[in-house]
This record gives structure tokens, sequence and C-alpha cells, in this order.
């Protein structure tokens, strides 16, 4: 039986993956994508402790966060659309007039 | 009747209320009506007071109404309350009787200004302060009166406000006496650390229990009190409002500036008669004071020649004579001659207004003469008046300033001497007076000449009847010595000022106060009757001197008081400067002041709280966030790392642990 230490550096690795992505691409549909990683990272440690402790909650758990990441996906392409109809670009660098 | 005593400062301001709110579209003769019968109804309760308290028998004279309780804080009750006693009730008659008669006069002398309104509200609402002073039965509530009688005085002298100078004389009096109320406060709050209570009965009752003869704290509250009289009744060295105060109307200076207003510090004194004669230090700075005002502005009206200023300074000398006799003991001279003093110079002022109204506003002697003729009544009411100043053998004046002469001489001779020498210059520069106004050759304008005329009955009426009162007000007081048992004022005051002069224990609903010869030490109890005759025969002497200089110096010999001010150039120079004292003033009071508010308005303010401290602050927020802003790129993935690097922080902090 694979021990519950791998699954969980395979869930790091996702996750730090998924940071850097966010961090350091400009194209925000990858910027996307990345979340989605950092998300599913979680998802596998949740598993993953499921299993180990055997409890559902864990697994419940993954439900819920799936249910948000779909949303969140509808919601995010929604923007990701508007702005590109308004500005001709996703590029992240040009979508900074928050600011002073 | 006593219950009621609350109506006699409610109805004038009934009046206040009347003319003040609802007579915008009242007609002017409505609104003098008002005006008059709102102070003639409390008059009217005054004496039905008056004439129940004479049927109580001597030793219940005092009662205490209390109407609604005020300020109920811990230790601290005060109540709006009233106290009836033999001294309020003289005040309160003298007050509402007085003032019914100016506003008589006065409904002639403004008929024809157009702030008529605004006159009657604020004079009726002097009157009310007025009274609430007077028949205050705590020192908190005689302190409002006596600072609402200094707004209506404010708002009177600047009554023709459009005008540069009366409006500066008003600020001028309110800041004058605004320095005599701090005094006023200061004793007030030291009366409530001592005893604890600011009611007066309470006061007066532990008072010699509480405080020893002589002691620091009586001798303070005492000093402080004072500083608050000098300022009202205008005393050296807070006199110097008053001749201002004269560029108001003329019946209000008749009845604020010389009637009712200034004598609230004599009468305050008196009030306090119980802490005085346990402080000999004040009572002699009392006595003192009050004579040298006494001398020192009597001095200056004798070349003085605008006639309200001659007679302002005439008050603030015989206001100094008030406090001369308060200051050696002789409280019931002090305010037999107060009320005596408000007939005469309550009379003068209005002759003086008469006058003014003849001669279209006229005010300089020099441009007088000879209206004897012309204007009759005006004439014959100013001389009587003139004759009970000087003391003049059975004028009101007479028995009153006698009084104050013998119990001075009884203290003192020097005072005596001093007090003396003003009766002479009083009779001078009134006399002065007479024969530069309604004596000698017209020197009269010819276009003023021609409008001459004589006041309508309106004035007139109220001229004869002060003067009727300034020759029998003086019955009531007669001296014992020219006929026994006739001094009822004195034996209707005697309860609560204690007979006067050098006296005995007396017993006064339970207090015992031993008043012993206020300051100069303790002079035989008993002169022969002959001294007294002959300091009568020497005080009447003086007077009638003081007449006979006048008429020679400006009837017989016209050009000699010219030749004299030639002759003593520096002194008469001193005079007619009023020795300088306004300028010293201003060099050394008022500039200074002038010059620190400038300091602290040109640095403090602007620089230190404008500059440094409102606009620092926005500075400093400013250049601080302008440096930080620059964090804010607008770009998510900045923010983002930053969360992280945080996150980082704060995992390795908890993991340290």
């Amino acid at each position: 039986m694979v021990p519950i230490s791998h699954y969980l550096m395979v869930s790091v690795i996702l996750f730090c993956i998924g940071v850097v992505g966010v961090f350091i691409r400009r194209n925000a549909i990858v910027i996307f994508m990345c979340i989605e990683l950092m998300l599913n990272a979680a998802n596998l440690a949740f598993i993953a402790f499921a299993r180990h402790l055997n409890s559902m909650d864990g697994q419940i758990f993954v439900f819920f966060v799936m249910t948000v990441a779909a949303a969140e996906a509808a919601v995010g392409l929604g923007i990701m659309v508007a702005l590109y109809r308004n500005r001709g670009t996703i590029n992240v660098d040009d979508i900074n007039l928050m600011k002073w | 009747m006593t219950e009621y005593v609350w109506l006699v400062p409610f109805f004038p301001l009934v009046g206040v209320v009347i003319n003040g709110v609802v007579g915008l579209r009242f007609p002017k003769s409505l609104i003098g009506l008002v005006g008059c019968i709102t102070i003639f109804l409390s008059f009217l309760t005054s004496c039905l007071i008056f004439l129940e308290l004479l049927t109580l028998p001597v030793e219940s004279r005092v009662v205490e109404i209390l109407l609604y309780k005020w300020i109920p804080c811990g230790d601290l009750q005060v109540h709006i309350g009233f106290l009836v006693d033999a001294l309020s009730l003289v005040m309160m008659l003298t007050v509402s009787g007085v003032s019914f008669i100016i506003h008589v006069y006065s409904y002639g002398y403004m008929h024809d200004d157009p702030g008529v309104r605004r006159y009657f509200t604020y004079l009726n609402l002097f009157v009310f302060f007025m009274l609430v002073l007077v028949s205050a039965n705590s020192f908190l509530l005689m302190f409002i009166g006596w600072e609402g009688v200094g707004l209506c005085s404010y708002l009177l002298i600047g009554f023709w406000y459009q005008n540069k100078a009366p409006a500066d004389a008003g600020k001028k009096a309110f800041i004058v006496n605004r320095i005599g109320d701090y005094g006023f406060l200061l004793a007030i709050m030291l009366i409530y650390i001592v005893f604890g209570t600011l009611d007066f009965l309470p006061v007066f009752e532990k008072a010699p229990q509480l405080l020893r003869t002589g002691e620091l704290t009586v001798t303070l509250i005492t000093l402080l009190l004072f500083v608050g009289a000098c300022g009202k009744s205008a005393q050296i060295p807070l006199y110097v409002w008053l001749p201002d105060a004269m560029e108001g109307p003329t019946p209000v200076s008749a009845l604020i500036h010389a009637a009712t207003m200034v004598t609230a510090g004599v009468y305050m004194v008196a009030r306090c008669n119980i802490l005085y004669s346990l402080a000999p230090l004040s009572m002699g700075v009392v006595a003192v004071i009050g004579a040298l005002t006494a001398l020192f502005t009597a001095s200056i009206a004798m070349v003085t020649n605008d006639i309200k200023r001659v007679l302002a300074y005439s008050t603030i000398s015989q206001l100094g004579y008030m406090f001369l006799a308060c200051g050696v003991g002789a409280f019931t001279a002090g305010i037999f001659h107060l009320m005596t003093h408000a007939f005469f110079k309550a009379l003068l002022f209005l002759c003086a207004g008469s006058v003014m109204h003849a001669l279209s506003g006229e005010l300089d002697m020099r441009k007088m003469g000879s209206l004897r003729s012309h204007l009759p009544i005006t004439y014959l009411t100013f001389l009587i008046g003139c004759l009970a100043i000087a003391g003049f053998p059975f004028t009101a004046g007479f028995f009153s300033k006698d009084e104050i002469l013998w119990e001075a001489f009884q203290a003192n001779t020097l005072l005596w001497a001093i007090a003396a020498i003003t009766a002479f210059m009083t009779a001078f520069y009134m006399f002065r007076a007479v024969f530069m106004t309604f004596y000698g050759e017209s020197r009269m304008e010819p276009e003023v000449e021609r409008h001459l005329h004589e006041s309508p009955a309106v004035m007139t009426i109220p001229l004869i009847m002060l003067a009727i009162l300034s020759v029998v007000g003086g019955y009531v007081g007669v001296p014992s010595l020219i006929a026994q048992g006739w001094n009822k004022f004195h034996d209707f005051l005697s309860p609560v000022l204690g007979g006067h002069g050098v006296q005995v224990v007396q017993e006064t609903s339970g207090i015992a106060f031993a008043t012993e010869v206020a300051s100069h030490g303790v002079q035989e109890l008993h002169h022969p009757a002959g001294l007294e005759w002959v300091m009568m025969a020497i005080s009447v002497g003086i007077g009638l001197a003081g007449i006979f200089t006048a008429y020679y110096l400006y009837l017989k010999r016209p050009e000699l008081p010219g030749r004299v001010a030639q002759q003593f150039k520096g002194l008469s120079h001193l005079l007619s400067h009023k020795y300088y004292v306004d300028e010293i003033y201003f060099a050394y009071v008022v500039t200074p002041v002038n010059i620190i508010s400038t300091f602290l308005w040109k640095f403090f303010d602007d620089r230190v709280i404008d500059g440094a401290m409102v606009n620092g602050s926005a500075w400093v927020v400013k250049r601080v966030s302008s440096g930080v802003r620059r964090l804010q790129t607008g770009s998510v993935q900045h923010y983002a790392l930053s969360l992280l690097v945080g996150l980082v922080v704060i995992l390795y902090l908890i993991m340290e642990r």
C-alpha cells in the first residue's frame, strides 16, 4: 500500500506548481488553470487523509470544493470574456486600472 | 403677599416676552405702554409686600421663598428662591419705583426712535435682572442677576450701535465689568468651599462660628467680593467704563448708570455685612477706596464740560461715598444714601435729557446758557436735584450725606476730611453745571436756539415726581439728633444691617454678630450732641461754600475760570485729561494685551495651531502616503505575492515557537 506521505508529496508539488503559475504567468486563462491546479492539490490531500483516517468527511469536502471550482470557473470565464470584449486582451499586466 | 414675591421680577419678564416676541407689529405707543405697565405692576407688588412686612413683628421680617430646585448636585443645592427682608425690600422699592418713573419718561424721550421696541425690551429685561439681583436668596442667583444687568447695560450703552463711539463704550463697559465679575465668581467659589452652601441665610448664620475675625479666608472672600463691587459700581481702579457709558440714551444713563445697576455693588457689600464685619482689613480697603474714588472723580467733574459726563463722574463720586459709609461700618447710611441718590441722580440725568431734547442733542455746557426762562420746569427740578446732591438742608441728600460724614468722622478724621473736600467739590461742580446751563449769557447756536422748547408733559411729570422724592425721600431717615425716634429707615433696616457705625452686639434671628468698628479702631461711643450739631453745620457750610464758589466763578466773574486755568496750567491740564487714566490703562493694560494677543494670533494660532498642527499633520499624511501608494500597483499578482510572503512569515513564526 502506498503510504500517505507520497500522496501528500504529490499534493504539495501540484500546489506549488499552481502557486508559481499564478505568480509568473501573464495569461489570465493560464492563471485560472493554475488556481484549479491548487484546488485539486487540496482535493488530493483531502482524499488521502480521508482514506488514511477511514473517515468520509474529507471526501464530502472534496465534493464541495469541486462544486465551488465549477462555479468559479463559470464566473471567471465570464469575466474573462467580458474583459476580452472590452479591452481586446486578457494579459493581466494590461489589466491594472485599480491603482492610484 | 410675601409668597408672591416672585411676581416682582416676573412682571418685567412678561413685558420682555410681550415686546420682544410678539411686539413686532405693535404700534409704538402700545410698546411703551406695555413697558410702563409691567414695571408699575411690579412696583405695586413690592409696595404690597412692604406693607405686609410692616405688619409682621420685627424678628420675623426675614422670609425666604423657595420657588424651584434649580441645581440639585450632591452637596450643592441651589434654589430659584427669594429672600424678602428689609434690605431687599428697600432695594426692590427703589428699583421698581425709579424704573417706573424712568419708563414713563422714556415713553416721551424715545418716542421718535426707530428702535423703540428693542429699547423697551432691553429696559424691561434690565429691570427683571436687577430685581432678581436684589431679591435673590443665594450668591449664585444674585450672580445671575449681576451678569444679566451687565448684559443689559452693554446692550443699552451700545443702543445706537450704528455709531462707533456707543459700540466701543458698550464693549469697554462689558470688558471692565468682566474683570470685576471674575473676582465675584472666585469669591462665590471660596464661599462654597468654606461654607458648603451658597444660600445667604446659612452662610451668614455660620460665618461667626466658622471664621475668626480677621482670618485670611474671610478677608480674601470679602476682598474678592469687593473686586466685583468695584467693577459693577465703578470704583477705582475699574471706574473707567462709567463715563463712557454716557453714550447710551439718557434715560438709560439715569436708570442703569446712576440709579440702580451701579448701586448693585453697594447692595452686595451691605448684604454681606456680616462677612465684612469679620474682616477689618477689607472694611478698611472698602472705606479707603470709596473715599479716594469720591475725591478723585469729583475733581475730574469740576472741569468736565459735557453735562452728562459731569453727572457720570458725580455718580462715581457718590458711589464712593456709599462705599465709604459701608467701609466704616455704617451700612444703613450707605443704603440710605443709595436710595436718596437714586432719586436725585435719576432726576438730574432726566433733566439733562430734557435739556438735550430741547437743544437738539447738544451736550456741551459751553454751548448752553440762560435756559432758565425757556425750560422753567427742567430748570426748577434740576435745581432741586443739585440742592439735594450738594446736601442743602432739608433735602434728601442732606440727611444721607450728613449721616455718612458723621459716621466717617467717628471712624477716622482723615476719611472725614476727604469726604468733606469731596462734598465741597460736589456742590461746586453741580452748581457750575446749573450756572453754565441755565444762567448767564446764551452761548447757543442760533439754529438750535430757534427750536428751543420745553419737553412734553410725559417727560416733565416724571421730573416733578423725582424732584418731590428728592426732597421728601430723606424724611424716612431724619437723624435722631433733630427729631428723636424719626429715623424710621434705620429701625427698619437694623435687623439686617445691625444698626450703624460703632455698634454693640445685636441679636438677630438667632445670630449674634458683633460689629466692632470696622477699620480704624474704636473711638469713644458717645460724642456730645453738640459736636454732632457742629459737624452738621460744617457740612452745610461746606455745601454752601461750594455753591458760592461756583456762583462767584461762573456768574459773577465768568472770565476768572479761564485765568485760574492759565495760572495752574499743569493741574488744569491734568484734570481735563482725566488724570490720563484712560491713556495709562491703554498704554499699560490694553497695549500689552493687544501685543500678547497679536503674538498668540500671528504666531500661536496661525503658525503653531493652523500651521504645525492642522496643516502639518495633513502634510505628513500626504508625504507618507505619496510614498506608500506606489505599493498599490494595480496588479493582482503583486498583491498575491505579498500575501504569500506574509503567510510564509507567519508560518515561520508559528513554527519557530
